[in-house]
């Protein structure tokens, strides 16, 4: 994680409208969002966010406060100094042919990624993990041409104890 | 258990929550609330303007400490609350709105008086809410009222489809209102208040920097006793006038852009300032890096988003201020034996203070035309305890905060943070409302007073005796100000005095008392008739037009550089 990132856990109430409440109030603060991640959790009526903002450590710290204000909003953690697994998912829709396929399964298979759809022209890569590896994958199937991205952003999970 | 349908449930919920009175302005949208008000004992103020309803709610609000509440129709009836919801955001004032809406099926298909009011107002108010089944009515009535007066006051918007107020359903009010993800911080922290205290005792030059959350959280009384037994001198926000008496011999009056040398100079020379319900707005502190300087900062505040926001602070304290302020008095009764020597060793301070008010007191010289400032000075002595004063925004507003004393919270109301031109007449209205007995003066420009003008109409069907007092320049004064000061006097599109209405005959129009004054002779007594006069008055006092508020802090500078006179501005 660079120094000026943050990651922020966010536990909401799951009703209509909270999604764009919080997203709302990182526009009029001027907070930029990295990735959001947004999805239901063991209990129905709570849905969670994990959002990555670029921002110093106060900077964090004034936008948890103020996404603590919000009414909907049960617990807001900033997670980044804590001892977290993250992980995103990203599809990548890379050209390939005959003559090129094998090397980028090998590529694939050495990042423990999946091919997931294969035509004449293209192949369809699943990959999950941290963000530099899902980054790194990227970058090296780049030389083959990119056609289509697309990246969930992180969610993330505090270990438990020790 | 009795069936009742969604607008009947309003109005009871409304009178369970004990509300007197609503402004508001009927519509297509709220037809079926509007059919329940009808015969129903809630007193309703038809303005004649949305945001004549809004700014009215606000000023009840505002001279009374209890919620505001106001109602307008949907799509434009409740775009014109905008305004004032933003302005009683900014502000941390308590209002219930209610709008209306389309019905359910008509959402999203751009229908007839149709706006998206939860999405337009979601970063001006505190929450809001559109109900999309009645049986949700009466607990989200219930967590409006909460939410609003409770915490870090603010507004909230009820967004009632039509279909959703005709619906009937079976109602009852709940008691008790329990919002899991909200629950304010309402005592200090125990060993931050012990902080506090030992700060208090160790400081030699401390001031106290008071906002209008005093004035909310009703601490006044915590103030005085602190600042008496420890001899700290006192300086105040706009908004928190009325918190500390202004006649105190350890009151500076108001601090920031236009706040006395002495105030200024005591932040600026202070070794521990004491921000008590206060944001560090930019008005207040100038350039936020020489704010108090050389001082230990502690941060008293009832939102814990505040604290460190724009200043960091040494110690925060978050919690009701009149609790927190409690505790503190509690710790210094534990340690009184030093509280004598504290004392003694404050009077230099005190002095130095206190020489520095005498030294730079706020100050105008008399002239041939009536100056701004006497019209103010006026206006207190002959009304002084029993006013309410409201303002609109730029020199008037400014001239009132530093020429009025204001001495008991709540007696001023005016558009803090947003600086909203146009909100001193309906507020005004609002506060005579809440405040029958008092003496309400909205003071007010000739600018201003013209963005609200049609509600003179809602005080007279209404018999609301407020009074008008127009600081009549002809400029949009403070604009003109800053294009003296900044733009080398390029008055772009500040003269009003063109086309400027005859205000003696717009308000005879609205069957008000009207009359002009432009001789400084004639001045005391035209404001006695005023002040006397049973039914609302206007007084449009002709001054001065060149004069300029001072001191003034340039935008971004620091507080001890002011510009005291106007020599020094034609110097500069």
């Amino acid at each position: 994680m660079t120094p000026n990132k943050r990651t922020i856990s966010i536990q909401v109430v799951n009703h209509t409208g909270v999604l764009t409440r919080v997203a709302g109030l990182f526009s009029r603060r001027g907070f930029n969002i990295d990735s959001i991640a947004v999805g239901r959790t063991e209990d129905p009526d709570i849905s969670r966010m994990t959002i990555v903002v670029e921002a110093d450590q106060a900077t964090g710290e004034q936008l948890s406060k103020q996404l603590n204000k919000l009414v909907d909003t049960i617990k807001v953690s900033d997670v980044t100094d804590d001892a977290t697994v993250a992980r995103e998912l990203s599809m990548i829709k890379v050209s390939a042919d005959s003559s090129n396929r094998s090397e980028i399964l090998q590529i694939v298979s050495i990042f423990r990624a999946k091919i997931i759809d294969v035509s004449e022209r293209a192949v369809i890569i699943e990959v999950t993990g941290d963000e530099s590896k899902v980054t790194a994958l990227i970058e090296l199937l780049r030389p083959y041409g990119i056609k289509e991205l697309v990246r969930t952003g992180k969610v993330v999970m505090v270990r438990s104890g020790n | 258990m009795r069936t009742i349908t969604g607008a009947q449930a309003v109005v009871e919920s409304l009178i369970a929550e004990g509300v007197e009175v609503i402004f508001g302005y009927p519509g297509g949208a709220v037809l079926p609330l509007y059919d329940v008000l009808y015969s129903s004992p809630l007193r309703h103020i038809l303005t004649r303007h949305e945001q004549g309803a809004v700014h009215a709610a606000d000023g009840y609000a505002r001279a009374t400490g209890k919620v505001g509440v106001c109602i307008a129709t949907s799509g434009p009836g409740a775009t014109n609350l905008v305004t004032g919801l933003a302005n009683a955001y900014m502000d941390s004032i308590p209002l219930v709105a209610f709008t209306g809406q389309v019905a359910l099926d008509a959402i999203g298909r751009d229908s007839f008086q149709e706006a998206d009011i939860t999405g337009i107002t979601l970063p001006i108010t505190k929450h809001n809410w559109l109900v999309k089944d009645v049986r949700d009515l009466p607990r989200i009535i219930k967590q409006a009222f909460h939410l609003a007066s409770t915490g870090r006051p603010g507004p909230v918007l009820i967004d009632l489809p039509k279909d959703v107020q005709l619906a009937p359903f079976e109602f009852s009010y709940p008691e008790d209102v329990d919002i899991p993800s909200y629950k304010p911080n309402y005592h200090g922290h125990p060993r931050q208040i012990a902080q506090v205290v030992e700060a208090l005792f160790e400081a030699e030059k401390p001031v106290f920097y008071l906002g209008g959350g005093v004035i909310t959280s009703g601490a006044a009384q915590q103030v005085k006793e602190i600042a008496e037994s420890l001899q700290i001198p006192v300086t105040m926000t706009m908004m928190g006038l009325g918190s500390f008496p202004g006649s105190h011999n350890l009151s500076l009056g108001m601090l920031g852009m236009h706040g006395t040398a002495a105030a200024n100079l005591a932040i600026s020379g202070c070794d521990l300032l004491i921000a008590v319900g206060a944001r560090f707005d930019d008005r207040v502190t100038g350039k936020l890096s020489t704010f108090a300087p050389n001082a230990k900062i502690i941060h008293i505040d009832i939102d814990p988003a505040e604290i460190s926001k724009n200043l960091p602070s040494h110690i925060p304290v978050v919690g009701d201020v009149k609790l927190v302020l409690s505790e503190v008095l509690a710790g210094l009764e534990e340690q009184k034996d030093k509280l004598e020597g504290t004392r003694q060793q404050r009077r230099l301070w005190v002095e130095q203070v206190v020489a520095w008010r005498e030294q730079y007191p706020l100050t105008f010289e008399e002239g041939c035309e009536i100056k701004p400032q006497k019209v103010i000075q006026l206006i207190y002595e002959l009304v002084g305890q029993r006013a309410v004063i409201a303002t609109e925004v730029g020199q008037n507003q400014m001239w009132t905060a530093q020429f009025y004393t204001f001495e008991k919270p709540r007696t001023m109301v005016s558009s803090g943070g947003l600086g909203t031109m146009g909100f001193g007449l309906p507020a005004a209205i609002g506060a005579q409302v809440g405040r029958p007995d008092a003496v309400v003066i909205d003071i007010a420009g000739d600018g201003s007073i013209q963005m609200n003008s049609q509600e003179m109409s809602t005080a007279k069907s209404e018999n609301i005796p407020v009074k008008v007092v127009i600081l009549n320049n002809g400029y949009l004064g403070m604009v003109r100000q800053w294009q003296e000061f900044f733009n080398d006097c390029r008055y772009s599109c500040v003269d009003l005095q063109g086309a400027a209405p005859d205000f003696v005959k717009l308000a005879e129009a609205y069957g008000w008392l009207g009359r002009r004054v432009c001789d400084p002779g004639e001045l005391k007594e035209a404001l006695q008739e005023l002040i006397e006069h049973p039914g609302p008055a206007m007084l449009d006092v002709v001054v001065d037009r060149g004069e300029n508020v001072l001191p003034m802090v340039p935008p971004g500078g620091s507080l001890d550089k002011m510009i005291l006179t106007e020599k020094e501005e034609g110097a500069r």
